[in-house]
């Protein structure tokens, strides 16, 4: 309930955004499920079939870390947002007092704690299930979290000005989501990835990323080795922020 | 500012979307307290000028002020001071009623009561249903009690029955007029005549961005001064004649006829309605 004190205080206004954000998010079962367990069921699968072979475990586990963030900020937030301003969610709450900043601030922290939670699980399985040790840089992993959630994040939102209904929502994302993550993954893995297809890698942001948690989490560059591929993931959240800023629409378009 | 000073003010107010001018020299004074309607088919701009009204959109030119605010600088203050119904608008499906309203509650200074307002709305039946499993008139009276639950002042309605069956409708006009009788100011837009006529204390009838006639909606209707007979001729041919006199006139038909040894078949008297004044003021010439 709405009390006296500080009732409609920004900060607290904020607060209250993203526990019912964080509510929402758990009773919807399919954001649930593609959130926490599909990225889970990759590790599961994939860790089966590379059982035994750590060399290839150690990069399957950046890699599930790096996609997971994506999945939970690029996607979520293309889909939250679509669904929202299509169905006239974000109208309504523009035509209330809700300060703009406290209700960004809300659903991004919602976005920040699912990325949160799903690097937690990835690192915890990777230690407890694949024999990988704890994150060797802790200050690497902690940047390469923030910066990738900021640029994925932004993207996301970015690229839900481009979504023209929810019903297309899905094969707009997945047009996306699914040839980054396979040529990421791709190039990431094999040493004998074509020319072409290593230069695309690099200059998109998820490949940058799964190196940098690589090198938190089971060691190799630390910060200063991978400061080429952070600053590829700053350059995205940049343009990605421009756009998520630029486009942004609270209602759908009248067309 | 004043209490006596108006709860809205628009002067001049034009909106263009490229080529086209959705509304073109508007001007509406809407009093503290009163219902004000707007009035006219789909297309004529009330909702372009609700939505400017609301901050939803910048106008072209002219000048606004609700209560005292220029909307389009979207203060707080003003937000805090309003609530608005949408003609649609929608709402997390897994969200129930009252979490709902006790979240909407809590952008608000002073609001209202939880419950209260489901009440009002009529909602406590669902109070605890996910949105998503709500009926279509279950939504709206949900949208009026997100709208009412900061307790506004100035309470913006559009089209808020379109869609109902006429039990809701005529809860829905309940709810409004309690709205009125607790002092509230409201702006409403309808294209349904009776609701208009039902509702308002006042009428601005409108058609392609422009106002037609302005007034209480029993003025506009019989303010015209004019009677309108009508009757069958011996030809078959219905027949209308208007007239400022309808005694004359009805002396006149009824003579002729008598000498002819003719009956008015089908003769009547009548004063225009609000619908009669609408139809003509928004036909297409």
């Amino acid at each position: 309930m709405p009390d006296a004190l500080g009732a409609t205080n920004p900060v607290a206004l904020s607060w209250r955004q993203y526990r019912l954000e964080r509510q929402m998010f758990w009773r919807n079962p399919s954001a649930a499920f593609f959130n926490f367990l599909l990225p889970l069921l990759f590790l599961a699968g994939g860790g089966a079939i590379l059982s035994g072979d750590q060399h290839q475990l150690n990069k399957l586990i950046p890699a599930i870390a790096a996609m997971s963030i994506m999945a939970t900020t690029f996607t979520a937030l293309a889909y939250n947002v679509v669904f929202l301003r299509e169905r006239g969610v974000l109208k309504r709450i523009r035509g209330t007092p809700l300060p703009t900043r406290s209700y960004f601030a809300g659903v991004a922290a919602n976005a920040v704690t699912n990325a949160a939670l799903q690097i937690a699980i990835v690192v915890l399985a990777g230690r407890v299930l694949f024999g990988i040790g704890w994150p060797q840089h802790v200050l690497e992993l902690l940047v390469f979290v923030v910066v990738g959630v900021v640029c994925f994040a932004a993207l996301g939102v970015a690229f839900a000005h481009v979504i023209p209904n929810f019903e297309s929502t899905p094969a707009y994302v997945n047009a996306v989501f699914l040839p980054v993550l396979f040529i990421s993954f791709y190039v990431f893995d094999s040493s004998s990835a074509p020319g072409f297809l290593r230069s695309i890698a690099d200059a998109l942001p998820l490949k940058p990323l799964i190196e940098g948690l690589s090198g938190a989490i089971v060691g190799g560059s630390d910060l200063g080795g991978n400061l080429d591929a952070l600053a590829v993931i700053a350059l995205w959240g940049v343009f990605g922020l421009f756009f998520a800023i630029r486009g942004f629409s609270w209602e759908q378009s009248r067309t | 500012m004043s209490d006596t000073a108006p709860a809205i003010d628009v002067c001049g107010l034009r909106k263009r979307y490229g080529e086209y001018e959705a509304v073109r020299g508007i001007d509406i004074t809407v009093r503290r307290g009163e219902v004000f309607g707007l009035l006219g088919p789909n297309g004529a701009g009330k909702t372009t000028t609700v939505e400017i009204l609301e901050g939803y959109r910048a106008r072209t030119s002219g000048e606004v002020s609700v209560l005292g605010y220029d909307p389009a600088d979207r203060a707080i203050e003003l937000r805090r001071r309003i609530g608005i119904v949408l003609q649609s608008g929608g709402i997390y499906g897994h969200i129930t009623p009252r979490e709902a309203l006790r979240h909407w509650a809590s952008f608000y200074p002073h609001p209202r009561s939880v419950e209260e307002v489901l009440a009002l709305a009529g909602l406590q039946p669902q109070a605890d249903t996910r949105s998503r499993r709500l009926s279509g008139g279950q939504l709206r009276r949900l949208d009026f009690a997100l709208a009412l639950v900061g307790d506004p002042e100035l309470i913006f309605l559009d089209e808020p029955t379109t869609g109902f069956d006429p039990e809701a409708r005529r809860a829905a006009w309940e709810t409004i007029r309690s709205l009125r009788a607790l002092g509230k100011t409201i702006l409403l837009t309808t294209h349904y005549l009776d609701e208009a006529q039902a509702l308002a204390d006042r009428v601005a009838i409108i058609k392609e961005g422009r106002i037609l006639a302005i007034g209480p909606p029993r003025e506009l209707g019989v303010g015209a001064a004019h009677y309108r007979v009508v009757y069958r001729n011996a030809g078959g041919e219905l027949v209308e004649r208007q007239t400022d006199d309808a005694t004359t006139l009805l002396h006149e038909l009824t003579g002729e006829a008598l000498a002819r040894g003719e009956r008015l078949e089908e003769l009547s008297v009548g004063r225009p309605t609000l619908e009669d004044v609408y139809l003509e003021l928004t036909a297409d010439a």
